[in-house]
């Protein structure tokens, strides 16, 4: 610098020179030097600018922002990982596995880092086989994701099948192999309804998460429990998910772990069901459709909880592929309904002896009487026929209940009122929630004016009938209940009115300390009825047993036990002779049976229906025999379901034509 | 004898350039080993490449300026020849075509031309210095735009632009009009005007140089695409704070979150390592080295020296300011590394070619003044 003001003072001088002397010269040394001079210090002034600009620029983001950019490189540098919990496992009270996990590769795709998917697919497929049904699933997943989450295109990859994606991987940006803990069911099919199905977390779940505030535990899973027990106690068997702070570089991959919140996995299931039981009772259906509920009376854990036709909930995992579910949607016999707690039929005659705790109850005059019998009873301009034609002479109460006759019970219902019946019903829980924890749990309909009401919109509907009472007291009418009601009714009655909310799952287990955790310890309530009146319904569903419409089916029983028969309507014959062969097979009656063992200190209570299956005895109750056999004896059915369906087909049926305490047959 | 060899070394070299260049070098060692993650084969990389780098710089000081004017235009010559060739039989790499096998191994003519067109400009104008005129500012500003307009056609924006900044300085300090450089301010501004409003700069520039002027006005528009590189750079150097995260403790740095982080982009891991503190002693030590170069060009002996010696003291300059620019995103980023600090070794030979020509011109004035 000070060279340079130097030269500046000197070339000054030589200015003045100029000036004195030199003035005609055209080109100067000190002139030029002078110019020269200038253009250096204008040069140095915009050095210093820039410089100075440079400076101002690094106060700025250093010290001014420093803060917020501090924040930002934190940022950057720290990521928290999630990491999710190992969902519980689920068995049965024996430890039989349902539901478990296991690892294993997947090939994911995300498709914002691929330009165009189905090339990219193709180009995967030359080196790892992808199905058309992989495609299909994939394009579904698709379409239900909009997120940026990266999508499975092959799961299960084997090891030879990674081996080869791995040696070439960089060919294909954008696709990755994962590994994954996966949810198997080992059982398949069977208990399918029970065991529900986990799928991928999709648009819908995310809202659900979002409004119960749990979406944050979501982070890092992609699954959730879409039905039965998967979906009820999804909080217990989610656990909660853990966080790992990262340190990350600039492609998101983790260079030290920093802190770690470790997840708690979820708890395991142990079911109240028996696996055994379930397994015999699924094979006794074979390939029929219906529903059996089989329920522990001293402590309202599920035995057996059946619904046929079932479907494989493997299927579900990893996103079901179109055609599947197409099949599975679209079929008659609608295997995705849970017809135990989603199908509500007429009871039948399996009405009757919660009819008859009724009318002890309430001690109706009926009770004391005996009743002329002959085969109908006329209700104003009506005629109620009973199924046994020319009827019995006469009956009384405890009579009535053995053979089931239509004629006293039709009087009993008129002589009870709609009122008192649908009050009374309400405390077997009949037209209410039993509270199972499954969901999607139906009412079924408890018929009373009330209900009309709002059922109808119609003024002239609304209005209750007397003659509607008539058909109501043997189980027809508008009475509509699901198998797992009837059950807990027969459940409640066997149990002497100690009511327990029916459930499948025994006891949440840590997986960790093993300590397990009772789900319904006790009983929600009790029943204030009389004991005697209590024993004097059970001795009558005992002689159904015995001497009534079930005897034949249950001959040589080695243990007691009380139940009845029941048939619902699918078809009104409109007063024609029913006559089963002449009408198609879906139009058939439905056929029921409830029952419980032994009488006096019971095990297990069950309903059961066969839909389509004819009269009570005919397939319902050979099915009750069979499993209660296994279930208190140990005895396997001797041969497959088919086979002890028709075996005892034609023995109820021959029964039906000579006896004629044989099951009914009602129309109006 | 010792001694002699040792004056006979010592003698053409400019004591206070070699002393800023190599604290400059110095520390430029210690920050590679930072930013390549501790890489010493790269450092020692480096140290091979700054002898030979100072070898090029002694043997340059050696010649005389008399020499250095007789080379100018023969090289200028030459390296036009080669920018046409590489125009004709070039090795396109990543869409620019700037490199020229001839058998042994690849060339750049455009980093000739670093030199070479300050040089000949410089001499045109002492050739012909008794009676200079406008013309001869058209015949320089011709001088430029040749290898220029041969280097952007490549395309190489970085190098073009440097080499028109060095050209415009040897005519500036020739005396360039006042007049004439307000009107080309005038026009340059409007230009950067026309080009910030997108619509009229498609129709101007390439679309890729509009985006990246774009972004570097709003770098979050764009924030993992090219703006990338602008967001990276300023996160880093804004936490860096008044005194650093500390040598080796670059978050920024070591995480690879800084793209090119030795090479164009170095000073944002000097930025986060050493902070404020270390920015300003680094910016002093580019002007030592600067106004050195400035005072050696007010003391030569001949128009030549003075012209050429300012230009490449400005082109120096040029260079540090446009990289720190970038880097903190005051500047668009055009591939200009932090002169002397940045890895790469072509970078560093020809600057310090620059340093070797600034040497002759000092020492032949102390041969005339003897």
């Amino acid at each position: 610098m000070k060279s340079i003001s130097r030269s500046l003072f000197r070339s000054r001088r030589g200015v003045n020179q100029r000036q004195l002397g030199g003035a005609g010269v055209l080109r100067n040394e000190h002139n030029d030097r002078y110019a020269f001079q200038i253009r250096l210090a204008v040069a140095l002034l915009l050095i210093a600018c820039a410089f100075g600009l440079l400076f101002a620029r690094f106060f700025w983001l250093q010290v001014l922002q420093h803060n917020r950019y501090m924040t930002l490189a934190e940022q950057n540098r720290i990521s928290l990982v999630p990491v999710s919990p190992p969902r519980g496992l689920i068995r049965d009270r024996n430890g039989v596995v349902l539901a478990h996990n296991f690892s294993a590769y997947t090939l994911e795709i995300t498709p914002s880092k691929v330009g165009n998917l189905n090339a990219a697919i193709d180009h995967i497929n030359t080196l790892i086989e992808i199905t058309p049904k992989d495609r299909r699933r994939f394009k579904k997943e698709l379409e239900e994701s909009k997120n940026f989450e990266s999508l499975p295109i092959k799961t299960r990859l084997t090891d030879e099948e990674v081996a080869r994606f791995a040696a070439r991987s960089h060919e294909f940006p954008g696709v990755e192999v994962k590994a994954r803990l996966f949810r198997h069911y080992p059982q398949g099919e069977l208990a399918s309804h029970l065991v529900g199905y986990i799928g991928r977390i999709n648009d819908r779940d995310i809202e659900n998460l979002k409004e119960n505030g749990k979406l944050a535990n979501y982070r890092g899973t992609d699954h959730i429990g879409k039905l039965g027990v998967e979906q009820s106690y999804e909080d217990a068997l989610h656990g909660v998910t853990g966080f790992e702070k990262v340190e990350v570089d600039s492609g998101g991959r983790a260079i030290r772990t920093l802190d770690r919140t470790p997840p708690k996995p979820g708890s395991d299931l142990q079911l109240s069901i028996d696996m055994k039981l379930q397994t015999v009772v699924e094979k006794l259906f074979d390939k029929r459709r219906g529903a059996l509920v089989a329920i522990e009376p001293g402590t309202g854990g599920i035995l057996a909880f059946v619904s046929k036709p079932g479907f494989d909930p493997n299927l579900f995992v990893d996103g079901i592929d179109p055609i599947s579910w197409k099949e599975l949607n679209e079929s008659i016999d609608k295997p995705l309904l849970n017809r135990a707690l989603g199908g509500e039929y007429p009871p039948g005659s399996t009405f009757k002896p919660f009819m008859a705790m009724a009318a002890l109850e309430g001690n109706y005059p009926l009770v004391h009487q005996t009743i002329a019998d002959p085969g109908y009873f006329i209700y104003g301009n009506n005629k109620f026929r009973d199924s046994k034609p020319g009827g019995y002479g006469s009956m009384n109460f405890d009579r009535a209940m053995v053979v089931s006759s239509d004629t006293y019970f039709y009087q009993l219902a008129v002589q009870m009122g709609i009122d008192d019946i649908a009050a009374f019903m309400k405390q077997f829980d009949l037209g209410q929630r039993t509270g199972i924890d499954l969901p999607g749990e139906r009412r079924g309909v408890l018929p009373s004016p009330e209900w009309k009401k709002q059922r109808f919109k119609k003024r002239e509907q609304q209005k209750w009938y007397s003659g509607e009472t008539v058909s109501i007291g043997i189980g027809q009418g508008y009475n509509s209940y699901t198998p797992l009601q009837m059950a807990h009714a027969t459940a409640i009655l066997a149990n002497r009115g100690v009511v327990f909310r029916p459930h499948v799952v025994a006891n949440l287990v840590d997986p960790v300390s093993g300590r397990a955790t009772p789900v319904e310890p006790k009983p929600i309530r009790t029943q204030p009825w009389k004991p005697e009146n209590i024993e004097r319904v059970i001795r009558g569903m005992e002689g159904v047993m015995t001497q009534g419409t079930a005897a034949r089916v249950f001959a040589g029983a080695q243990y007691t036990s009380a139940g009845k028969t029941g048939t619902a309507q699918v078809y009104s014959l409109k007063g024609a002779k029913y006559n089963a062969h002449a009408i198609s097979e879906r139009l058939r009656d439905h056929s029921w049976f409830i029952v419980f063992a032994p009488a006096d200190k019971p095990k297990i209570a069950l309903a059961v229906i066969v839909e389509n299956g004819g009269f009570g005895a005919q397939a319902a109750a050979p099915i009750a025999r069979a499993t209660l056999d296994f279930y208190l004896t140990g005895k396997e059915p001797a041969a497959p379901a088919s086979a002890v369906a028709s075996a005892a087909r034609p023995a109820s049926s021959a029964a039906a034509a000579s006896s004629p305490a044989e099951e009914e047959r009602t129309s109006d | 004898m010792i001694k002699q060899l040792w004056l006979r070394i010592r003698q053409p070299v400019d004591p206070w350039l070699f002393l800023f260049t190599a604290m400059l070098f110095a520390l430029s060692a210690v920050l590679l080993f930072s930013a390549s993650n501790q890489d010493l084969d790269r450092v020692l990389n480096k140290i091979v490449f700054m002898g030979i780098a100072f070898g090029v710089m002694w043997a340059i000081a050696n010649i005389s300026q008399a020499t250095l004017m007789r080379l100018a235009l023969p090289g200028y010559i030459l390296g036009v020849i080669l920018l046409v060739l590489v125009e004709i039989a070039g090795k396109t790499v990543n869409g620019s075509t700037r490199w020229l096998n001839i058998g042994i191994t690849h060339i750049q003519p455009s980093e000739l031309m670093r030199i070479a067109v300050p040089m000949t400009i410089a001499w045109f104008f002492h050739h012909f210095e008794a009676q200079l005129n406008w013309k001869h500012f058209v015949g320089g500003a011709l001088l430029l735009l040749v290898p220029v307009g041969l280097i952007l056609k490549q395309p190489d924006l970085g190098t073009a632009l440097m080499i028109s900044a060095s050209g415009f300085y040897v005519l500036y300090f020739a005396g360039l009009s006042w007049r004439l450089i307000g009107v080309m301010l005038a026009a340059g501004s409007t230009l950067v005007y026309v080009v910030l409003h997108w619509d009229w700069c498609i129709n101007i520039l390439h679309e890729y140089q509009c985006r990246r002027i774009a972004t570097m006005l709003n770098p979050m528009e764009d924030p993992l695409g090219a703006g990338y590189h602008i967001i990276q750079g300023t996160i880093a150097i804004g936490s860096g704070g008044v005194f650093g995260k500390g040598w080796l403790s670059g978050t920024q740095t070591h995480l690879d979150f800084i793209p090119e982080r030795t090479t164009d982009f170095i000073f944002a891991v000097f930025g986060e390592e050493f902070g404020l503190v270390g920015n300003a002693v680094l910016l002093v030590m580019y002007l030592l080295v600067i106004v050195r170069g400035l005072m050696i060009a007010n003391t030569a002996s001949t128009l030549f020296g003075r012209l050429l010696a300012g230009a490449i003291a400005m082109t120096f300059f040029t260079y540090a300011f446009v990289n720190m620019g970038m880097v903190t995103g005051i500047l668009p980023v055009v591939g200009v590394p932090l002169p002397l600090v940045s890895y790469g070794g072509t970078s560093m030979v020809s600057i310090l070619a620059g340093f070797g020509i600034l040497m002759s011109i000092q020492r032949d004035r102390k041969l005339i003044r003897r």
